[in-house]
């Protein structure tokens, strides 16, 4: 029962990470149709924000994670401005495409910047642990999944009740009766990158605070929030959150338990699963667990 | 109020949509466009609300003002703050949305007075009140015309361009309609009424243009249209004759429309 919960406490922790990125990439997808491949850049930039405020400028954690968010969403919304609003109303293929492109560049100077040595950023506590019932959890990770539940409630409090984020919402229904109100959709689309970008920065700064900081292999973990957003559903922002716990969890339920009860599945299983889930949940609810479901009348 | 003079518009560079259209709407009236399907009634409303880009649509040709400004060069957001408002045909609804959600965007581009400006909406339409915590997309199709009206009339404009608002509803209702378009006229918004049901258009505009192939053919106080043999062909089904407007060559025949 212990090892159960251990593997869920840990999963979880694992899973706010995904649940994060997952946020970015539905953001993106709702307000413009595309689904950003520039997410696992942003985030390693978000890392290394983090990095150079703390480690470089000696600002301790707290501030120097929200100047990484602060920059991240500039980051974003330069990246909007600069490469995907001049393409607004080409295909959508295009604009993905693009932002593939977007990804490698970002990720080729962010390598230029981390080099051979894993840049780290130092967590206030470090990984003392707080233990309960046989279960133990790191400071580190009790700050990620705190960080996290704080983030989701302003982001709901934030399209409930604030006038930018009700814009956001009315544009991602429809853009021409969102124009026909008045709103800047150019500018709403600017925001969605911003808040994507914010989001990757603080899944960054946590990866960055976890046991070997930033390398140039770590982009590689934004790639888990993939099965994450198809999981919960493309269009839906409860749907990443859920879906990226449920990636996080069953990695961890399955590097504990598949060795035991599957061990002809092989070794490192657990990196395959999430994916192995997304492949059942495509074929049985191709539009996700709470995605919408694509009616046409033909 | 609103002059639009020799307005071309052209979609995706190559297809000549409006071939030079003319009309004036005065301060304070209602004024009704007339037209079958594909005449240019929607594509004339994109140009004056800045909604072509969107389309791949562009004015190449022309001026229009509202007031005093120029607006062919503005885009939508600023066309809306110079005090033009648009309801959509379809009404598009944010479907999503509660009734109260639907009317706080329209007022995006207002600064203070939200809270007030609902309450006058809620006046007018007393069952959006009622509803006004219900999801948009449940409302039946007359209750989304007036929240459509509603969610417009927020941002307070000078001039209000209502596309086909009768469109899929039944006849009692259009009859409602047409009163509150008469009310919201009566408070001090000038009125363009893009309409095909050219009755219940003409019983309250003061004026009317008639749109065939992209152009202005006829242009008459209301009253007139009324009255005229052609529009009670075509448009109210009421002439002599056995032919519709649906019978379009002969109607093209008609050259003195365009003397």
């Amino acid at each position: 029962m212990t090892t159960l919960l251990q593997a869920l406490v840990t999963g979880f922790g694992q899973g706010a990470i995904y649940a994060l990125l997952a946020l970015g990439y539905v953001m993106i997808f709702k307000a413009t149709g595309v689904i950003s491949f520039a997410q696992p850049a942003l985030m390693v930039c978000g890392g290394l924000f983090s990095y150079h405020f703390s480690e470089e400028f000696g600002w301790p954690f707290w501030p120097a994670l929200g100047a990484a968010v602060a920059c991240g969403a500039l980051l974003g919304a330069i990246v909007e401005r600069l490469a995907l609003r001049p393409m607004v109303g080409k295909p959508v293929f295009t604009l993905a495409i693009i932002t593939i492109g977007v990804d490698v560049v970002l990720r080729v100077l962010a390598n230029r910047y981390i080099g051979s040595q894993a840049k780290p950023v130092e967590y206030p506590g470090g990984n003392d642990l707080l233990e309960a019932g046989g279960v133990s959890i790191t400071h580190q990770r009790l700050g990620l999944i705190a960080v996290t539940a704080v983030t989701l409630v302003a982001l709901a409090l934030f399209f409930r009740y604030s006038k930018a984020g009700l814009a956001m919402r009315a544009t991602a229904l429809d853009q021409e009766t969102a124009l026909a109100q008045g709103i800047r959709v150019g500018v709403m689309f600017a925001l969605a990158w911003a808040i994507a970008g914010g989001l990757a920065a603080i899944a960054g700064t946590f990866i960055a605070s976890g046991s070997v900081g930033i390398e140039q292999s770590t982009w590689l973990i934004a790639l888990k929030a993939l099965p994450a957003i198809i999981i919960g559903g493309l269009d839906s922002v409860p749907g990443a959150v859920i879906g990226g716990l449920a990636v996080g969890m069953i990695e961890a339920l399955t590097a504990v338990y598949q060795p035991d009860v599957a061990p002809w599945l092989g070794a490192n299983f657990a990196l395959v699963a999430p994916y192995a889930l997304m492949f059942v949940i495509l074929l049985v609810r191709p539009y996700g667990l709470f995605g919408t479901k694509e009616v046409e009348r033909v | 109020m609103l002059s639009v003079r020799n307005v071309e518009v052209v979609y995706n560079d190559v297809i000549l949509v409006l071939r030079g259209v003319s009309l004036e709407v005065p301060k304070g009236a209602i004024v009704a466009l007339l037209g079958a399907n594909g005449a240019g009634k929607t594509t004339l409303l994109r140009a004056l609300s800045g909604l072509l880009d969107i389309h791949d649509g562009a004015i190449t040709k022309g001026e229009i003002h509202l007031g005093d400004t120029p607006i062919h060069h503005l885009d939508a957001p600023r066309i809306v703050s110079a005090g033009l408002g648009q309801v959509l045909e379809g009404r598009r609804v944010f479907a999503e949305f509660t009734v109260e959600e639907n009317l706080r965007v329209g007022g995006h581009t207002r600064r203070g007075g939200l809270t007030e400006a609902i309450e006058e909406v809620y006046e007018l339409f007393p069952i959006l009140k009622e509803r006004r915590r219900r999801t948009a997309g449940y409302l039946s199709g007359g209750e989304q015309q007036m929240l459509a009206m509603g969610r417009a009339l927020i941002a307070k404009p000078d001039l209000i361009l209502l596309d086909e608002p009768s469109l899929g509803l039944a006849p009692r209702i259009v009859g409602q309609i047409r009163d509150i378009i008469a009310q919201v006229n009566a408070r001090g918004t000038t009125v363009l009424l893009v309409e095909q049901n050219a009755t219940m258009a003409l019983s309250i505009a003061e004026h009317g243009y008639v749109m065939e192939h992209g152009k202005v053919v006829m242009d008459k106080p209301a009253a007139e249209l009324l009255e005229d043999e052609d529009i009670r062909d075509f448009y109210l089904g009421r002439g002599d004759l056995a032919t519709s407007y649906r019978d379009i060559k002969h109607y093209k025949r008609r050259k003195r429309w365009l003397s």
